[in-house]
């Protein structure tokens, strides 16, 4: 290695941008089998999208959408506590925009163009956009409030920095306030589970499942990696077992086994049971992502850590486990991902989240036959939640990089 | 270690306190005596809650009559055969499904992996967005949109839809055409040693070109020969028999294939195809950039070359993961229940819901799926043994 700096400073070569008809040429005509790939496939595309519109303004008939928009939403929920949502969702807004603030307290400004861009666009859909035209001001209250939270975040973050590790506090607690809100008690007029329902009882259990499933699979990933006999052979077991079956099997079942397996008269709710069934089945998964990302560091960084004196727990916390979580980042989310998606089985096994609540819209008769209007419109909020959580991965996979590259 | 005086047992006290090895066995004793309470625990009341119930554990329910019907099998299947006869049904249903599923899917997958290394920005764009389209949405609901919004589309048995009386289709099912040859087996046993065969002519053809300079043009058209005999025979000594439209609508003959199969088989394979699609252009993404520089100097087109340096050299990276897909395309194939595919997972249900015993059925089910499982799992060893560096 040399430490003199070099003379010149060599820079990557100027990107040249190539004008319309070059970059035509190069990328879609470069010779006769592009040229014909490129004609044969834009045909196939320009039909297709012909008929998507033509269908979609012609034959699609989309009133379902709007008119069972609070359905879509949270189900069987009585409409007139639908402010214990709303206020849910407040409270979600002021702490996302509060985190974001945090975290981008050292950009040098929080609202740069495409941010502004994005609100704007954001804005305009919700006034726009027929479904969500109803409720479009309390919506742009919540854009308010984030963009606000925001702001406040970013002051309180460069002032106290040391106030940003109590946000994870916040979100912990907000999580219990939630279920309060959603379910009553303590003041609040109690709402059967059997009428929580739509998008707000999927995000609940994806939730749940996500942060009950992880403690539990890190200590099956550890638990398989281990030097003890038992507790190595007792993880394996479990993890290959429950990865043998598929999840219907294991929702299906436990909905009448867990039952079963506890003394009489004692029945747990059946969101629980669901919410039970999920995280054990994520976890076996989540602990093979785990066992990859231990795979990965070296064993020489646990030989340090004993020789610093940390015994096993301690190594394991501070040494090995951060840095096997950053590598097992993506893995962990994709399994994230799969549990999101993975609530949608719940809806054969009878709960009214987001797929099954659209199937008994779909059993209304009035709305008889109007599959793809519905499927499309689930389909892409699912896709929604979907890309945020990987996109958010990239985000903190990019933050976490400590390579010195 | 001797020692008598109370002070020093005292001391061993604590230094065995201090002892790793304590620790580890100590833990070790924990775990096991708590999962062993917990599970002691499940299973009393297990017991209490089925003899309450009047049931007693046993897998002799298996030959009581089933009673019910199911909607297509490939076996020979009537209500009056017992239950274990329907769930193996179910199984072959599981299988057919799965095996046309891991094909389809495989070639979807490559296709589109590779796709995303085109050098034709369209296609390049179009796998992207499959990839990054299908991966974010629920299999349930591709499943419900393939078989409500896409198959729900088919036209009565009365105006069905007929491709030059070859494909037949309506919402009854889809008819294909299907080998009835009575010497079927036989014929399919030529086939196969005709590929052999011209495997081995390849090799050879690949050989003397390498190590003779020939043109190997002989070999060549022995090739073509073998392609034109197996070309013959695939045409007309298997038998194929196209479906016949009958009066007013409907079709005989051929392969019927029902409008759930084909729903849940189109899901399944686009699902997983996105995944494998990822997982193949993570493993040509592995193969370093000097593999492609090296092919393209020695004059080789960007097709060829991947073909024949950057692909196989891919394979080795690819196919680990290629084995989880596939066993979750087994897995999911359970989904096929939600638009009423007699799989196996679906007789599984409908005999738990008769007999009322959770547990025996649990445990077939737990077992066969496991099975299935450890079938791909030893045929992807194999073919990963395969692919492997030869080393000297």
């Amino acid at each position: 290695m040399t430490t003199a700096t070099p003379d010149t400073v060599s820079t990557a070569p100027e990107v040249k941008r190539l004008a319309i008809v070059p970059w035509l040429h190069k990328n879609l005509f470069s010779n006769w089998f592009n040229s014909l790939l490129t004609v044969v496939v834009t045909a196939i595309l320009g039909y297709a999208a012909y008929g998507m519109v033509v269908w979609g303004f012609t034959v699609a008939q989309w009133v379902v959408i709007p008119n069972n928009m609070g359905l879509f939403m949270t189900g069987l929920y009585p409409s007139d506590q639908y402010w214990r949502i709303w206020l849910l969702l407040g409270i979600v807004s002021a702490l996302a925009g509060l985190s974001w603030g945090m975290l981008a307290r050292n950009l040098p400004t929080l609202f740069s163009r495409n941010v502004l861009i994005g609100f704007a666009v954001v804005c305009a859909g919700f006034v726009l956009f027929p479904p969500t035209r109803p409720s479009s001001p309390k919506l742009l209250l919540m854009v308010a409030i984030v963009a606000a939270m925001a702001w406040a975040g970013r002051f309180i973050g460069r002032s106290k920095p040391g106030l940003g590790k109590w946000i994870t506090l916040l979100w912990f607690i907000s999580y219990f306030i939630a279920i309060w809100l959603i379910g009553g008690g303590l003041g609040l007029a109690g709402v059967s589970t059997n009428d929580w329902g739509g998008l707000v009882l999927t995000l609940l259990m994806a939730v749940s499942g996500i942060a009950l499933c992880f403690p539990i699979g890190v200590a099956l990933a550890l638990g398989r990696r281990s030097s003890l006999p038992v507790v190595k052979w007792l993880s394996v077991a479990y993890i290959e077992l429950i990865r043998g079956v598929p999840l219907i099997a294991i929702l299906f079942m436990g909905q009448v086994m867990i039952p079963l397996f506890l003394p009489e008269g004692m029945r747990p709710d059946r969101v629980l049971r669901a919410v039970i069934g999920l995280t054990f089945f994520s976890a076996a998964y989540l602990a093979e992502n785990v066992r990859a990302g231990l795979q990965s560091v070296p064993r020489g960084q646990q030989e340090a850590a004993a020789s610093l004196g940390l015994n096993t727990p301690l190594s394991l916390t501070l040494i090995v486990l951060p840095q096997a979580l950053k590598t097992a980042i993506p893995a962990i989310v994709g399994q994230f991902i799969s549990l999101f998606q993975d609530t949608t089985l719940l809806s054969i096994v009878g709960l009214a989240e987001l797929l099954g609540i659209s199937r008994s819209i779909l059993a209304n008769p009035s709305y008889l036959g109007r599959y793809a209007e519905v499927y499309l419109f689930i389909g892409v909020l699912y896709w929604f939640f979907c890309y945020a959580m990987s996109l958010g991965s990239r985000r903190i996979e990019e933050l976490l990089n400590t390579d010195h590259r | 270690m001797v020692s008598n005086s109370g002070e020093s047992k005292k001391l061993n006290w604590q230094q065995l306190l201090r002892d790793d090895r304590f620790w580890k066995i100590a833990f070790q004793v924990i775990t096991l005596a708590l999962v062993i309470l917990i599970l002691g625990y499940f299973l009393l009341n297990l017991r209490a809650n089925l003899a309450r119930q009047g049931i007693s554990f046993g897998f002799g329910f298996l030959s009581n009559q089933a009673g019910f019907s199911i909607g297509e099998s490939v076996l020979e299947y009537r209500p009056n055969d017992p239950y274990g006869k329907a769930l193996l049904v179910g199984l072959v249903n599981t299988i057919t499904l799965v095996i046309a599923g891991i094909i389809l899917a495989t070639t979807a997958g490559v296709s589109a992996g590779v796709a995303s290394f085109s050098k034709n920005w369209l296609v390049h764009k179009i796998s992207r967005a499959y990839v990054g389209l299908i991966r974010n949405i629920p299999l349930l609901l591709q499943l419900f949109f393939w078989y409500f919004a896409v198959y729900g589309l088919l036209p009565r048995p009365q105006d069905q839809l007929n491709l030059g009386n070859v494909i037949i289709g309506s919402n009854r099912g889809i008819y294909l055409p299907w080998p009835t040859s009575n010497g079927l087996l036989a014929w399919l046993g030529v086939l196969v040693a005709l590929i052999v065969a011209a495997f081995f002519v390849w090799q050879w053809r690949i050989k003397v070109i390498v190590e003779q300079g020939d043109t190997g043009q002989k070999q060549l058209f022995g090739l073509i020969a073998i392609g034109l005999v197996g070309l013959g025979i695939f045409l007309f000594a298997l038998g194929w028999q196209p479906p016949t439209v009958q009066e007013g609508g409907g079709a005989t003959g051929g392969l019927r294939l029902s409008r759930e199969y084909v729903a849940a088989l189109t899901a399944l394979v686009f699902y997983t195809g996105a995944f494998i699609a990822e997982i193949v252009r993570a493993g040509i993404q592995s193969v370093s950039r000097g593999q492609w520089e090296a092919a393209r100097s020695l004059g080789l087109a960007s097709g060829l070359s991947m073909r024949l340096v950057v692909f196989p050299q891919a394979l080795r990276v690819i196919i680990p993961p290629l084995n989880s897909e596939f066993m979750n395309l087994a897995k999911n194939s359970s989904l096929a229940f939600a638009v009423a595919f007699p799989e196996l997972y679906s007789i599984a249900n409908t005999t738990f819901n008769q007999t009322g015993r959770p547990i025996e059925v649990f445990l077939i089910l737990m077992a066969t799926y496991l099975i299935i499982n450890l079938l791909i799992t030893l045929g992807m060893n194999t073919l990963n043994q395969s692919v492997q560096f030869k080393e000297r």
